[in-house]
């Protein structure tokens, strides 16, 4: 009896109580909602291109991060160093598919997923090697992204938002609509989508594989650095971030791998859910729920519907 | 006939050199270095590695060695996971290793029962199972200066000594790993016991820079006082989010792996006001470090940037060096040999009698306090000190605090029992 009222009348008489609590859980979960999608859309945009799962995506950000606060430690100015970053993402996304993809085309899927393992090692090996293994700071300020908070006076409490919170659902915001302007209105894009559809059919009508697997693992690689800021700059840029990908498979999941909008409402799913999750039910599970609230809701999907919210159902014809 | 000599001269030049290299090694005092400049703790793994390094190193440039014999640590790369730091341990231990200092808890329990077997002891300082302090139960394990449950005491002390216990709220944030947990049974006997509640916050090792759940949840439950167990990038997104939520920093209190200049250099001026417990000392300014810094920094024989000698982990690290070369010298003593054993270095350890006047003579006065050994302490008594963020370095702000001895010893012998019990070949020791 304890136990149900613990269930489905104690998580509700507290978000009564405190009002102020539950629209804050809901503004958190929002904000990690949109990181989680931001890192899922790198994940969506090679496996739409290539059918590839990119096991380096994490360490990409991390690598992407730690390039940005790397060079301006030199003292090269912040946003020089911010676009040399995106130039050494564009370098190593050529050196991607030059070294590893192009000797791989027409490979079994499980070839192609063992080489961004392989790619994975790579450069968290050459990470450590250039900047060492140390955490350092994001730098913030110097790239102009606002760190104050504004209070909101709610239902008789505060409701606190930061202001890097708030440029972080914007920054993430413009992105993912100027990716789905871009893969949807652009030649470019188009291009991708046919590639994505049928790599000989594309290839027959002259799409050029090589230079589309170029774009796509560029456009990861930049999405990989606008999350390493804001991953960075809640906390600090470390090796550590490489494991926050790891929700991106569960949002995936939630999502389908092929959707950008399915990462969208995938990200918001899992980052809204495991908040409130946490605060009201977590008590009964002994707390850190957070740490296998996705996943478990991944399975959940699985089970019922595999090919993920948005996903295209896989349907093979024998 | 000539391309036998040369094979010959070949094989006769390699079996010299081998031999030579073999004379050498002999002639050496092997500690092995279980450390982690990768992943995601080397923030706290790399500046200990160095501070252990660099002060034997430095034995050996200004003293050639302990006794007259030179000091070799050789590094092996755990990446702090305990698969990985038992391989480290199996391929090190047949080259005379005489001590395991693993940094992890997790490490820790694994070679726990492997000491007393291959008589190599472990020396997990101020980490590990806090049981293994008693020496009657764990003959081959130490946690010098102090352990888990006795820091936690002094902290606890420190609370009640501003503002008092009693009543009182206590949020305990922790790694989700065997490390964090370790002073859960001590915070579950003491609470009633001191008339306080506590309610924990677990951080998953994969949610270490996402805690905003944990966070909201210490907003729900209002705590009073916030203790945390952190390690690794943990740490300065607990402090971030404690201040994004206007938790009073200087009611949040770190155990000594969690307030380190690593921690807090992230956070900066955001982490003012933050306390921390430490048991060794802050800055470069004794004549120990001083040597550390000319014979092997400045003369570029150490992996330490010159700026981060004298930091907290790094001193850290010198700390745990110092212990090892005190005990090695101990050893040397009692048996009247230069080279030891393991076991010998066992011995060397309860005989480990770091005094003030021993402190001095080391270029180490006011660095930490007296610790102390025996057969049956294996912990040493060692206090903690409070430290405090002032937005830009750490600053002691008490004098040292001792444990709660009388309250945590018995729980720790009635802990040890519990783990040997069900150990039916496991093997103690009588002490006088």
């Amino acid at each position: 009896m304890e136990l149900l009222h613990e269930i489905f009348v104690a998580p509700f008489i507290l978000i009564g109580e405190l009002p102020d609590l539950f629209v804050q859980t809901i503004w958190e979960g929002f904000v990690a909602g949109i990181l989680y999608a931001l890192i899922a859309l790198g994940f969506v945009l090679i496996f739409k291109a290539s059918g590839v799962f990119n096991f380096a995506q994490g360490i990409m950000v991390v690598f992407a991060a730690l390039t940005l606060v790397g060079l301006h430690s030199l003292g090269i100015p912040a946003w020089i160093a911010l676009f040399m970053t995106i130039g050494v993402m564009a370098l190593l996304a050529i050196g991607i598919e030059r070294v590893v993809l192009r000797p791989l085309v027409g490979q079994h899927d499980a070839i192609l997923l063992m080489a961004t393992i392989g790619l994975t090692l790579f450069l968290k090996g050459a990470g450590e090697f250039v900047f060492g293994g140390e955490p350092k700071p994001m730098i913030t300020t110097e790239l102009g992204l606002p760190t104050g908070v504004t209070d909101l006076e709610m239902f008789g409490g505060l409701v606190s938002l930061q202001h890097l919170d708030i440029a972080a659902v914007v920054i993430a915001t413009i992105m993912v609509a100027a990716l789905a302007i871009f893969f949807s209105k652009t030649r470019i894009g188009r291009a991708l989508r046919a590639v994505a559809d049928d790599h000989q059919a594309a290839l027959s009508v002259g799409i050029s594989l090589n230079q589309i697997w170029a774009i796509v693992w560029f456009a990861a690689g930049v999405v990989a650095l606008v999350t390493g800021i804001m991953w960075g700059a809640r906390s600090d840029v470390s090796f550590a971030l490489e494991i926050i990908a790891l929700k991106a498979l569960a949002v995936l999941i939630l999502g389908g791998f092929t959707s950008i909008p399915g990462a969208i409402v995938g990200g918001l799913i899992i980052g809204i859910g495991e908040k409130v999750f946490e605060v009201y039910w977590g008590g009964l599970f002994g707390g850190g729920v957070e740490a296998w609230f996705a996943y478990m809701l991944a399975l959940i999907f699985l089970l019922f519907r595999p090919q993920g919210l948005f996903g295209e159902k896989i349907i093979e014809r024998v | 006939m000539r391309l036998k000599s040369l094979v010959l001269g070949v094989a006769a030049t390699a079996i010299a050199v081998t031999g030579t290299l073999v004379t050498a090694h002999a002639e050496e005092l092997y500690v092995p270095s279980l450390s982690y400049r990768t992943g995601p703790f080397a923030g706290g793994g790399i500046p200990f590695a160095n501070g252990f390094a660099d002060y034997l190193n430095m034995l050996n440039e200004r003293d050639g060695g302990i006794g007259g014999v030179k000091i070799k640590v050789e590094e092996c790369e755990t990446g702090y996971n305990a698969q990985k730091g038992v391989e480290c341990y199996e391929a090190t231990k047949g080259k005379g290793a005489l001590v395991y200092n693993p940094l992890s808890t997790g490490i820790t329990l694994q070679l726990i029962p492997k000491a007393p077997v291959d008589q190599i002891p472990v020396l997990s300082m101020g980490y590990g199972l806090s049981a293994a302090g008693v020496g009657k139960s764990f003959p081959y394990t130490f946690t010098y200066p102090t352990g888990y449950w006795s820091q936690m005491s002094s902290i606890l002390k420190y609370i009640d000594a501003n503002g008092g216990l009693k009543g009182k709220k206590i949020g305990f944030i922790y790694l989700d790993a065997g490390y964090g947990r370790e002073p859960i049974p001590l915070l579950d006997k003491l609470a009633p016991k001191l008339g306080f509640e506590w309610v924990g916050f677990p951080v998953a090792g994969k949610d270490m820079q996402n805690q905003g759940s944990q966070w909201l949840n210490v907003r729900k439950e209002r705590p009073d006082w916030m203790i945390m167990w952190g390690w690794g990038a943990m740490n300065a997104t607990a402090v971030k989010e404690a201040a994004k939520i206007r938790f009073p920093l200087d009611r949040f209190i770190g155990n000594w792996w969690a307030g380190a200049h690593a921690d807090l250099d992230p956070v900066g001026a955001a982490g003012k006001g933050y306390l921390a417990a430490n048991f060794s000392g802050v800055g470069a300014d004794y004549p120990a470090l001083q040597d550390v810094k000319k014979l092997v920094v400045d003369a570029g024989k150490s992996q330490t940037a010159p700026d981060k000698v004298g930091d907290v982990l790094y001193n850290r690290g010198l700390f745990n060096a110092v212990i090892v070369a005190e005990a090695i010298k101990a050893a040397q003593e009692k048996t009247g040999k230069k080279m030891i054993t393991g076991a010998d270095m066992r011995d060397g350890l309860e005989l480990f009698d770091l005094s003030e006047v021993r402190l001095k003579e080391l270029g180490l006065g006011g660095f930490t306090g007296p610790v102390k050994g025996s057969c049956a302490d294996h912990e040493g008594g060692g206090s903690v000190f409070i430290q405090q963020w002032d937005g830009s370095d750490w600053k002691r702000t008490t004098d040292l605090i001792a444990p709660m001895t009388d309250v945590v010893r018995p729980l720790l012998e009635e802990a040890a029992a519990k783990y040997t019990s069900d150990k039916p070949g496991w093997k103690g020791q009588e002490c006088g």
